[in-house]
């Protein structure tokens, strides 16, 4: 494994595979009474957060607590950042805190990119900008194996805002890497003009793509976006793109409904879609901590490398 | 850990153990656990991964015949454990744990292939009590090879075998390795 996750790219399948075997026996201490292990003792992760987002935050915060590792959340309103500080002095100040790991969320693209030249200890994308979401998309992996016992040749459209979309380009370059078939769903203003290089197929039409699908993955509408003239109405783009009763009654039996969360019931998913069973989205959060304990455990349960030792 | 044993005959490696005495320290193994429980009622076994599971399970099956009486079987993997994460070079390798039934009030007999430093044991113990708090906790062992690093002895040996620190003890089970044996191999032998 590569010291730092901020992109898929970062991963080979055999990681993938690697991270989602062991994710499956940190499932198992999430089952226990005592969910909690002794494997990161005296190690620092620090979760830096420059956008609001409780879910991945608590997540990470979870998944650390687990480990037994201290873990120190660093937001930035009303810290020093606020009062103006840069990333590279809030960066040099956790390193000589002793972070041994730093979760950035940031709306910058690349910004944990930046972050690896100033600090010693690993750096996790937990989000950034347009760009990257890796623990999410490894999180999708191992839910989807889970369910339906292999990646392998799975056809899988996900389905929005496909160009804002940290989310998507992580799961489609992850999806593709492990031999599935991707299928981008969205209107033609939100599906990348360079997408066909990803290794995808790109439909503008949800109702051919759903009965030939395993998995079908909604992403959220930013309703900002209308404001940008991304689409004409809200309303408008539930009734051509929102998975509703009709349409999901054109999935195969079996097939899955996720949704990375937070939400928009009644926009891009119906209330009552959102409930039925084949919509994974709760085994998704549960499955995103035994992930990021994974993640933790194997950039971390190697040789120390932060400060006090020696590389 | 896991380790091929074809062709250690070759490389001067002793056996210590074959087919038939595996069995049959198995057998007595399983006779032992009754008698000092006076019978199976309340007895599970919990195997340390990997290998100690497919002991634990063949103790079960004997328990079972002598007895008539099923004990639950559950595999216990130590690596979140261990005394050592952050000194190897790579995160240790994780294998399954699954403990499928209560342990409180129970009689845990631990079972593990090799009985060496004895850290691996101390890690099962600190493992199993984020479990439950069993009645008892008991250890069987196939090999105990001495050097002791910690205050920890087992209940049950199938054999004691004095070895050098430095020496290398395999034990092959046909479940993983596809034969039944236990070995002593010089240091630097087989790979």
């Amino acid at each position: 494994m590569n010291k730092h996750l901020l992109s898929i790219h970062d991963v080979t399948a055999e990681d993938i595979v690697r991270v989602l075997d062991t994710a499956e026996s940190f499932r198992e201490v999430g089952t226990r009474v005592i969910k909690k292990v002794p494997a990161l003792r005296g190690r620092t992760v620090v979760n830096l957060f420059y956008e609001n987002s409780t879910r991945t935050r608590i997540s990470f915060e979870l998944a650390a607590k687990r480990l037994s590792a201290d873990v120190i959340n660093f937001t930035t309103s009303g810290t020093s950042v606020a009062k103006g500080e840069s990333l590279k002095d809030t960066a040099l100040t956790l390193q000589a805190m002793g972070a041994d790991a730093i979760v950035i969320r940031h709306s910058s693209s690349g910004s944990p990119f930046t972050l690896t030249k100033w600090v010693r200890g690993s750096v996790l994308n937990a989000g950034d900008g347009t760009h990257e979401h890796p623990t999410q998309a490894l999180l999708d992996l191992y839910t989807m194996r889970d369910k339906l016992g292999r990646l392998e040749g799975l056809r899988v459209a996900i389905v929005g805002d496909v160009l804002h979309s940290r989310v998507a380009r992580s799961l489609s370059f992850a999806l593709v890497k492990m031999g599935a078939e991707v299928t981008l769903v969205g209107p033609p203003t939100l599906i990348p003009p360079d997408a066909p290089a990803w290794g995808v197929e790109v439909s503008y039409d949800i109702g051919g793509v759903l009965p030939k699908l395993d998995v079908c993955y909604m992403l959220r509408v930013q309703r900002e976006r209308q404001r940008q003239q991304y689409f004409p109405s809200v309303r408008e783009y539930a009734r051509l793109f929102g998975l509703t009763r009709d349409r999901v009654a054109a999935l195969p039996e079996g097939s899955l409904i996720m949704h990375p969360g937070p939400m928009n019931r009644g926009v891009e998913i119906d209330s009552d879609v959102a409930d039925l069973p084949r919509a994974v989205m709760e085994e998704q959060v549960t499955n995103g901590i035994a992930i990021r304990m994974s993640l933790l455990y194997l950039l971390l349960g190697g040789r120390a490398e932060g400060v006090g030792t020696d590389e | 850990m896991r380790a091929h044993i074809a062709g250690a005959d070759l490389m001067g490696a002793a056996t210590i153990l074959d087919e038939g005495e595996i069995r049959r320290g198995v057998t007595r193994i399983a006779h032992e656990i009754l008698e000092r429980n006076h019978g199976a009622g309340g007895v599970v076994l919990v195997g340390i991964a990997a290998r100690g599971d497919d002991l634990a399970r063949r103790l079960a099956a004997e328990v079972e015949r002598i007895e008539g009486a099923a004990v639950p079987v559950g595999v216990l993997d130590i690596t979140f454990y261990r005394d050592d994460i952050g000194m190897r070079a790579e995160a240790p390798e994780v294998h399954e744990t699954r403990i499928d039934f209560d342990i409180n009030g129970r009689t845990v007999v631990l079972v593990d292939d090799v009985l060496f430093t004895g850290r691996t044991i101390r890690a099962a113990l600190d493992a199993l009590v984020d479990f439950g708090r069993p009645t008892a906790i008991q250890l069987a062992v196939l090999v105990d090879r001495g050097h002791r690093e910690l205050p920890i002895r087992a209940d049950y040996v199938g054999k004691n075998v004095p070895t050098r620190m430095d020496e290398i003890v395999r034990v092959a089970l046909k479940e993983v390795d596809g034969e039944d044996a236990v070995v002593v191999e010089e240091p630097g032998g087989t790979p």
